[in-house]
Order: C-alpha cells, then sequence, then structure tokens
C-alpha cells in the first residue's frame, strides 16, 4: 500500500517533514517559510549537558518547536501522539496509513540503517515521513535523502523507540486542520520579532549573547583542559554547528531565504537588504567551520589560534547583534 | 553562499551516493537550492569524532582484558553510548550501571540483568560474558 505523497529534500529534517506534510495536504509552503514563521533560528550554549563528551551548543530550539510555533501562527492544527508500547505505537501507525494519511515520525538516528556509519550517533530528534508498507517494508521519506528508502518494522520500531534524552517514544504527527485562508503578514511579522527576541535575549548562555560567552570559553578551553580535549572540544562544536541539522552557516541561509521570500510577501525591501546581510553572516560561520577544522586537524592548541577563533566568533556575534536589532526596527 | 561555491569535496556520502541539500544564491542573489557532495571541514570534524571513538573503545577493549572493567563498559564505548544513554536503554539508574562496570559485581549480574544489555548491545549473553578472551 503506497500513498499519494511527493518526496522534497530538504536541508533540515523537522522543516522538512513539516514542509512536506503540508505540501501533501494542498498548501504549497517553502523549507525556508517553515523554518522562519517557526522562528528556527536560535542559539543556546549548555555547557553543564555533555554530549559526545562535550558541551552542549545548539543552534536550533527544541525538537518539534519549529513545526509547532509554525502551525500556532498559521493557524494549523497538528495532532501528535505518544505510545507506552511498541504494539501501540505500530498498530496506531497502521491505522493512519490504511485511512490514506502519510505521518510525520520522531526518531533516532543510531538505527537508521541508510546512513553511514559515522552518522549514526544517538541523536533522538530527527523526523521521517511514512507514507505506506509494502509487506513488511514501511516506505520511508527521510527529508534529508534525496530519495525515499524503506525501513522494515523491526527497524523502524528501533528507531521510534530508541532511549535517551528527547525519546520519541513512538511519536507520531499530522495535520488534521488547515485553515483556507492564511494571514502569513501576520504569522511572519510574529515569527521575525521572537526570533528578534531569542537572538537579542538577556540571559548570558542564549542568543548572541551565548555565542560571545563561548567565544570567551574558547580562549581558555587549551589552558584549562589541555590539548586534546581543547580539539576534540572544538570539533564537536564544529559538528553541532555544521552538520548536526546545519546549525551555523546552514541555518543562516535558510533563514535569509526566508527573509526574501518574506521581503516579496510583504512589500518589504528592507527584508531583502537584511537578506543579503545574513548571507554574509552565514558565510563567517562557515569561514569559522574551515579555520577550526584546521586547528584541529593540526592537533594544535596553542592559544594564540585559540584566541584567533573566538575573535572570529565575537565578531560574528557583534554582527549578528546589530542584524537582529536592524531587523527589529524593520518589521 | 554563492551556488557555485556550494562545496564539493568527497566524503563518506559520496561513497553511497548521497548529496545534501544546501541553500544559495544564484548570479542575481536570488536564493535557490544546490547539491553539496560534502565539506572537507565537516568531514575532518567527522574524522576527529571517530578517531576519538575509536580511541575510547580501544582503551576499554585492553582494561577488559586487563580485569579493570567489565564488558560492559566495552560494548557501551562500542555502540557509541555514554552512561547516561546506556541506563535509559537497560532502565536502570546511572550509578547502578557504574557498578555494573566492576569486573566482580558483573560476575554476579543475574540472567535477566545481562539479558537486557545483551539486547541493548544486539549480542548475545554468552558473547557479552566472552569477549573478555577475544
Amino acid at each position: 500500500m503506497q500513498l499519494d505523497f511527493t518526496h522534497h529534500q530538504s536541508a533540515h529534517c523537522e522543516n522538512g517533514v513539516a514542509s512536506n506534510l503540508l505540501k501533501n495536504n494542498g498548501l504549497a509552503i517553502s523549507e525556508p517559510m517553515v523554518f522562519g514563521i517557526g522562528s528556527g533560528l536560535f542559539f543556546v550554549y549548555l555547557p553543564f549537558i555533555k554530549v559526545n563528551h562535550a558541551p552542549a551548543i545548539s543552534y536550533r530550539p527544541l525538537p518539534g518547536m519549529i513545526f509547532n510555533r509554525m502551525a500556532r501562527r498559521l493557524g494549523i492544527t497538528i495532532k501528535r501522539q505518544k505510545f507506552g508500547s511498541e504494539e501501540k505505537a505500530s498498530r496506531a501507525l497502521n491505522e493512519k496509513l490504511d485511512e490514506k494519511i502519510p505521518v510525520g515520525l520522531q526518531v533516532g538516528v543510531y538505527n537508521l540503517t541508510y546512513f553511514p556509519d559515522e552518522y549514526r550517533f544517538h541523536f533522538n530528534a530527527h523526523n521521517l515521513v511514512v507514507y505506506g508498507k509494502e509487506g513488511d517494508n514501511y516506505l520511508i521519506s527521510d527529508p534529508v535523502m534525496q530519495t525515499v528508502t524503506t525501513l522494515t518494522t523491526e527497524e523502524l520500531n528501533r528507531v521510534r523507540f530508541a532511549k535517551g534524552a528527547f525519546a520519541p517514544k513512538g511519536q507520531l504527527y499530522y495535520p488534521i486542520h488547515i485553515p483556507k485562508d492564511i494571514d502569513y503578514k501576520k504569522a511572519i511579522h510574529k515569527a521575525i520579532r521572537q526570533t528578534c527576541r531569542d537572538m537579542l535575549a538577556p540571559v548570558p548562555i542564549v542568543g548572541v549573547r551565548g555565542i560571545k560567552f563561548v567565544a570567551r570559553q574558547i580562549r581558555k578551553w587549551p589552558v584549562k583542559y589541555g590539548n586534546k580535549k581543547a580539539n576534540h572540544y572544538l570539533a564537536q562544536m564544529v559538528r553541532m554547528q555544521e552538520e548536526i541539522g546545519t546549525g551555523g552557516g546552514g541555518f543562516r541561509f535558510i533563514y535569509a531565504a526566508f527573509l526574501q521570500e518574506a521581503s516579496v510577501l510583504l512589500h518589504n525591501e528592507q527584508l531583502n537588504i537584511l537578506s543579503a546581510e545574513m548571507t554574509a553572516i552565514g558565510d563567517s560561520w562557515r569561514d569559522f567551520a574551515v579555520q577550526a577544522s584546521r586547528v584541529y586537524k593540526n592537533r594544535s592548541a596553542q592559544t594564540d589560534v585559540y584566541n584567533t577563533l573566538a575573535d572570529q566568533l565575537l565578531d560574528i556575534a557583534n554582527r549578528e547583534e546589530v542584524f537582529f536589532k536592524k531587523l527589529r526596527k524593520a518589521i | 553562499m554563492k551556488k557555485n561555491e556550494v562545496p564539493q569535496d568527497k566524503s563518506s556520502l559520496s561513497a553511497i551516493n548521497m548529496k545534501e541539500l544546501c541553500y544559495a544564491t544564484d548570479e542575481n542573489g536570488n536564493y535557490t537550492t544546490a547539491l553539496s557532495e560534502g565539506w572537507e571541514p565537516k568531514t575532518i570534524a567527522l574524522t576527529n569524532a571517530m578517531e576519538d571513538i575509536n580511541e575510547r573503545i580501544a582503551a576499554a577493549k585492553i582494561q577488559v582484558q586487563q580485569g579493570k572493567i567489565s564488558p560492559i563498559a566495552y560494548y557501551m564505548e562500542l555502540h557509541k553510548m555514554d552512561i547516561g544513554i546506556l541506563a535509559s536503554y537497560v532502565g536502570k539508574w546511572q550509578w547502578q550501571v557504574k557498578r555494573h562496570f566492576k569486573p566482580s559485581v558483573f560476575q554476579k549480574l543475574s540472567g535477566k540483568v545481562l539479558q537486557q544489555y545483551a539486547t541493548t548491545f544486539g549480542i548475545t549473553v554468552a558473547e557479552l560474558k566472552n569477549s573478555t578472551t577475544n
């Protein structure tokens, strides 16, 4: 059994699933629009939480929030369910497929057999769509993949019931109501205001201040933790930034694409100018990743290279601070 | 990032013919998407992470052979887990899992508990117990 569903590849899983599910329900909404209206751009530094034995840095809000905020702002209703057992979760999924409803699932990455081995780590906030079942194989549209794929019942159960932080507990979701007339203008205004508020938050570990905090910490890493650990922390930072959901540069480019689209919708040329500025900031995040990768590739932990990196990051933070103040005024 | 700057560095993604989608601007500054084969800084970060994991696995293996820790600790590293993740998989407290790392405690674990660990690691209880010898 295969439902009518079109797979579109996306840069980020949550945006992609949201955009694909809504497109499938007749609402043409791009990935950048989902990301922008869901206020997906964020930054938080959590030194007291360790991920892969390094301090956690997140470039996005909590899993599920982008889709939830976007839905609320556009008047879309999503139904979400979690389950206590694999049987119940399987049954609910099969029922939805029988009703011809493709569903989004939150899953763990570690047991996703179609990913290359080094991409498989314990991260439980990945999203994909199940759009059918043939024999024992579920038909899977994973938005970060170019084409659709399949997972057996056993494989799917394993990823739906992955354990650890953000354990998905078999979570499935699907839109149940999409209004006929959607007020994009109001939604975009609210979303941009929230992103500006988040990024300029007066909290030391959040937004621009959070980035500055990390910059200060980076200077101390080689002295405080020694060569090996400092390099490991830096490598993890780049992984979280550029690989795990394209946080640093990648997210800035998606946000710039959103601002460009919003500029047309709102007839606001200022947003288009700011889009170009965000693109330039995204490029700087990528330059930072290039420099950082050189440092840990050469296993160098001299304080001067770490200081250079910190300066680079501080510069990005300062530019973002100016940027979000301008963006706040532009709408 | 301009579309013609989207990196096409060979990576483990190329090996399985997988490409990532990126947002980039065209010659008029308009946003569009492009596919990337991989990017060197990312590959370096991944390689670094894998080296780190492999070092941890090798170190754990030696400690198991020396009788300093139980095979549970080795398999935890092998599956890229930390104590928190392993504890949630086997439904135990972190301190309990830490205790099970002691070879003397491990020897006395019940079949049921051993089975929980074996299932988590996708191996048999016999494999879990005998992993000290290979």
